[in-house]
């Protein structure tokens, strides 16, 4: 409750005086690390699209639990891209559960891999999950270099998979991000969560 | 209202100790991330695992796959119908500390649960690094979490940090 005006012959008692304006509250802390915004599957649509994102921050991060719709059995990736380029090089390290691979693109492509979303068959209940680390997304003279983290563990109904990996794009300034199903859409389950990073 | 990013709970053994656990965990966040930095006793094999289990369950619900390096070769494993989600090549030194990392997506939700672990050891001449994708068969919101080795203890100084992390 707020105090909005005194009256003249207004009786208080028993106040305790504060030199402060916390007035016996503790101090407000501000996050270094802020939610910026979420998004959730609808089943009907492959698409999660981040718009807007402010530039107040040193780095972004993405954690997603993502599932496809299909149910084909197909490795159902999870893309994104950024409203900077339509070119990405990129370096990756995985696993399947028998063999470590590394891999890279040297020529560019449209999108980056960014996770996986295995479909319904056989599966269900199990989700795949992701962290995306974007360094310093709001400058305008460095290419941006992506990190990713990424894997999902079907108890052997389907290879298991775990990655990581960057990415490099251009020097424009990341204000969008939208992370697409390669299989299918992203079920109601699926959820994406865009965080900032403070610098100091 | 839970902050974004949120210390839960904390520990720094005083003493060796083969476990360590949090219960009792707030369903108020999105995901968790349990960071922990450790190192073995000494003695006997002086080495330590680290097995992960969630709600004093030890049933046949977990697996994982696994990508590391050694420094020298790189490998893939894979475990399914297991009782806990291990690390496949790294054992916990007695000389250096290692760091690990583990991340719980969606954990207080009503579908099975996947964690993103990391694991980092560097020995001076020898040395692992592990990526790790654990699945936990269960439908049920985790509210504990234990770390237990079998091999050894864990020294004392090894801590142990628990974070929420919540979506807008």
């Amino acid at each position: 409750m707020a105090i909005t005006s005194i009256k003249t012959g207004s009786s208080f008692t028993n106040l305790t005086k504060y030199d402060s304006f916390l007035a016996g509250n503790t101090a407000f802390s501000p996050s270094s690390y802020e939610s910026i915004a979420s998004a959730t599957g609808t089943g009907s649509s492959g698409t999660i699209t981040f718009n807007s994102i402010p530039s107040g921050y040193s780095s972004l991060q993405v954690r997603f639990t993502a599932k496809s719709t299909d149910t084909s059995g197909g490795v159902g990736y999870v893309f994104f891209y950024s409203n900077n380029s339509t070119r990405y090089y990129w370096h990756s390290l995985y696993g399947t559960g028998s063999t470590a691979v590394t891999a890279n693109g040297s020529s560019g492509q449209g999108y980056m891999y960014g996770g996986l979303a295995y479909g319904a068959a056989g599966i269900a209940n199990i989700y795949g999950v992701g962290i995306v680390d974007i360094l310093d997304y709001a400058s305008t003279t460095k290419n941006k270099t992506y990190r990713m983290f990424y894997g999902q563990d079907t108890n052997n109904v389907y290879s298991g998979n775990v990655s990581t990996g960057s990415y490099l794009e251009s020097t424009n300034a990341i204000t969008s991000l939208t992370f697409t199903a390669d299989l299918g859409n992203f079920t109601t389950g699926s959820t994406f969560a865009l965080y900032g990073i403070k610098g100091a | 209202m839970a902050a974004t990013y949120e210390k839960i709970a904390t520990t720094t053994l005083g003493s060796a100790a083969a476990s360590i656990t949090f219960s009792s965990i707030s369903s108020a966040y999105t995901d968790l991330r349990l960071v922990f930095v450790a190192k073995s006793t000494t003695g006997g094999s002086a080495i330590a695992n680290a097995r992960l289990t969630y709600n004093s369950d030890n049933g046949t619900n977990y697996s994982r796959t696994t990508l590391g390096g050694n420094g020298s070769a790189t490998s893939s494993y894979q475990n399914s119908n297991n009782t806990y989600i291990d690390l496949a090549l790294a054992n916990l030194s007695s000389a250096q500390p290692s760091f690990l990392s583990y991340d719980i997506f969606s954990y207080a939700g009503s579908t099975f649960k996947t964690t993103l672990l990391t694991v980092q050891q560097d020995y001076n001449g020898s040395g692992v690094i592990e990526r790790i994708v654990g699945l936990y068969r269960s439908a049920t919101a985790i509210s504990t979490i234990k770390i237990e080795s079998t091999i050894n203890t864990y020294d004392v100084g090894t801590t142990a940090t628990l974070y929420g992390i919540l979506k807008a």
